[in-house]
């Protein structure tokens, strides 16, 4: 078989997928940040916190209920989502007045506590999710192997975040969202009521992370650790993409991904560090990052 | 000067109870106390101006009256109810709607997707094809992000995206300044179509002229309070006066 620059292409394209699917989360990860963002002008620290919790509310359907990955699926963002949008009305809410501190501030706090809860009650060795039925096996692709699970992660969320980004940029209800992001005061005096979509963005950011949590459990480990490990890349890659754009978030998490991967390749030495060497980079030279808005 | 005894001066043709009816409305930014005791009426169907100079409180009035100001008192009764109490989203679903000073064009937004940003309030608004009748420079640019109208332009899309929300009540907030005399002139006929076609209208102006080519009535703000009224075919017999109110 070929070679290509000495390394075996099994490497190579396996160290891709791998990028890919990394990619797949940063991706929904940032996207749901970067809406949060937009709209309430808090950074979600909570954000990592919520998919974690996405992929143990799916392990405790499972186990518990006995309701399948399917059923998780849908019903895990809509049950972190209304989660998040209690935490909003009661909590976050209250600091809309104040400096963008006190918001990550209590995000931030927030994580801790809920991780804290998780690691008492279900410790740190982390539990096992196995790939649904449906899915389970691969296809050998001739240069790569490809397990189905994998693909279709990439897939859905792919899925996933184009169809945010289109609803987001081409629909009326988009259009709102933008328009409150930009000036809350006015789209509320045409009558639009700006505070239940605050409310209702950020339940749908949360279980956009919840969502990603289900298709990380079969993957990653279900443990109480694994937003906080995710969270610090999914801040750089949004720094990245720049703060509030969506397309950005999108595309700057699969790129990411996939230079992570290569990264792991060519120079592993350096594929812990390279996405916030990009990061750095990005700052020096364009400060709203690379999708970012100069207000 | 008796600010109550202006307010109901009985000087307009349109008969009935007014539209509008401001009645010590008072309004503060933070700490600064900008609105005195602010007095006035609009009646079904007619152009007033609230005139004076720059920081009297003309544009605070049109923020207090919408609700977006956190920080106010007195009263505003629309059509016979009480505003005070209400958030602005609710002020604008009575049927007042308002274009601020500054546009508001939204710049994530196209021209087309700002035109119909406003939610429909209330049944019989312009239509669409209405608006590009008055504005037809629109129709051309509908595409385009709304920013990047001229403007003119962005002063007509403003104006243009709240006469389809079935408002009754236009709140303008000095929709000639900055722009070339023909576009002002635009305008000045635009409101004058409007009020053929029966919207009520406020107008916070600081030209004059443009005013006295558009208003039924006048009223003078200063330091917070509405100081006089003076019905425009009066306003040549008090140049002298409005002079001395506005500094020019």
């Amino acid at each position: 078989m070929f070679e290509l620059l000495g390394i075996p292409p099994q490497a190579l394209f396996g160290q891709l997928l791998l990028g890919l699917i990394n990619g797949a989360f940063y991706a929904m990860l940032s996207l749901g940040l970067a809406i949060i963002f937009g709209l309430l002008n808090i950074i979600n620290f909570t954000h990592g916190a919520q998919y974690m919790m996405g992929a143990f509310v799916a392990w405790m359907l499972l186990n518990y209920l006995g309701i399948n990955y399917w059923w998780a699926l849908l019903l895990v963002p809509i049950i972190v989502g209304a989660f998040g949008i209690v935490i909003e009305r009661l909590l976050i809410s209250r600091l809309y007045h104040l400096d963008h501190l006190y918001g990550l501030l209590l995000t931030f706090g927030l994580a801790l506590i809920i991780q804290g809860l998780f690691r008492n009650y279900y410790g740190i060795s982390g539990l096992p999710y196995s790939i649904p039925p449906q899915l389970a096996g691969g296809q050998n692709l001739g240069f790569m192997f490809l397990p189905n699970y994998r693909g279709w992660v990439v897939a859905a969320s792919l899925v996933v975040c184009i169809g945010t980004w289109f609803v987001i940029e081409k629909t009326r209800l988009g259009a709102y969202l933008r328009a409150a992001t930009e000036n809350p005061t006015l789209v509320g005096a045409f009558g639009i009521n700006v505070p239940r979509m605050i409310t209702l963005t950020y339940g749908f950011g949360v279980g956009l992370a919840a969502f990603a949590g289900v298709l990380a459990a079969p993957i990653y480990s279900v443990n109480p650790n694994m937003g906080a490990d995710l969270i610090i890349v999914v801040f750089a890659v949004v720094v990245i993409g720049g703060m509030g754009s969506i397309l950005g978030a999108i595309v700057t998490g699969f790129g990411l991904g996939l230079v992570e991967g290569l990264t792991r390749v060519f120079y592993p030495e350096g594929s812990a560090v390279v996405i916030f060497v990009i990061m750095a980079i990005v700052l020096l030279i364009k400060p709203a990052g690379l999708f970012g808005r100069t207000a | 000067m008796a600010d109550a005894a202006l307010a109901t001066a009985p000087r307009t043709k349109a008969g009935d109870a007014p539209l509008l009816v401001v009645k010590d409305l008072q309004a503060w930014y933070g700490e600064s106390h900008v609105l005195h005791g602010i007095n006035f009426d609009v009646r079904q169907g007619e152009v007033v101006t609230l005139l004076g100079r720059n920081g009297a409180g003309k544009s605070t009035t049109m923020k207090a009256i919408m609700g977006i100001l956190p920080k106010r008192k007195g009263s505003v009764v629309f059509e016979g109810n009480e505003l005070m109490h209400l958030p602005a989203r609710w002020v604008a679903r009575t049927g007042i709607a308002f274009c601020p000073e500054e546009r508001g064009i939204f710049s994530s937004l196209s021209v087309e997707e700002n035109l119909m940003l406003p939610p429909q309030v209330r049944p019989g608004g312009l239509s669409v094809e209405q608006i590009f009748e008055l504005f037809p420079n629109l129709k051309e640019r509908l595409s385009s992000q709304g920013t990047k109208l001229s403007g003119g332009e962005q002063q007509m899309l403003a104006i243009g995206r709240i006469l389809r929300t079935g408002a009754k009540l236009l709140l303008l907030d000095e929709p000639t300044e900055g722009l070339a005399p023909v576009i002002v002139q635009q305008i000045g006929h635009t409101i004058a179509r409007l009020k053929r076609e029966g919207f009520t209208i406020v107008l916070v102006e600081q030209n004059f002229r443009f005013a006295s080519s558009v208003a039924d009535r006048h009223f003078v703000v200063e330091q917070g309070k509405v100081v006089d009224m003076i019905p425009n075919e009066e306003l040549e017999a008090n140049i002298e006066k409005l002079h001395n109110y506005l500094g020019v």
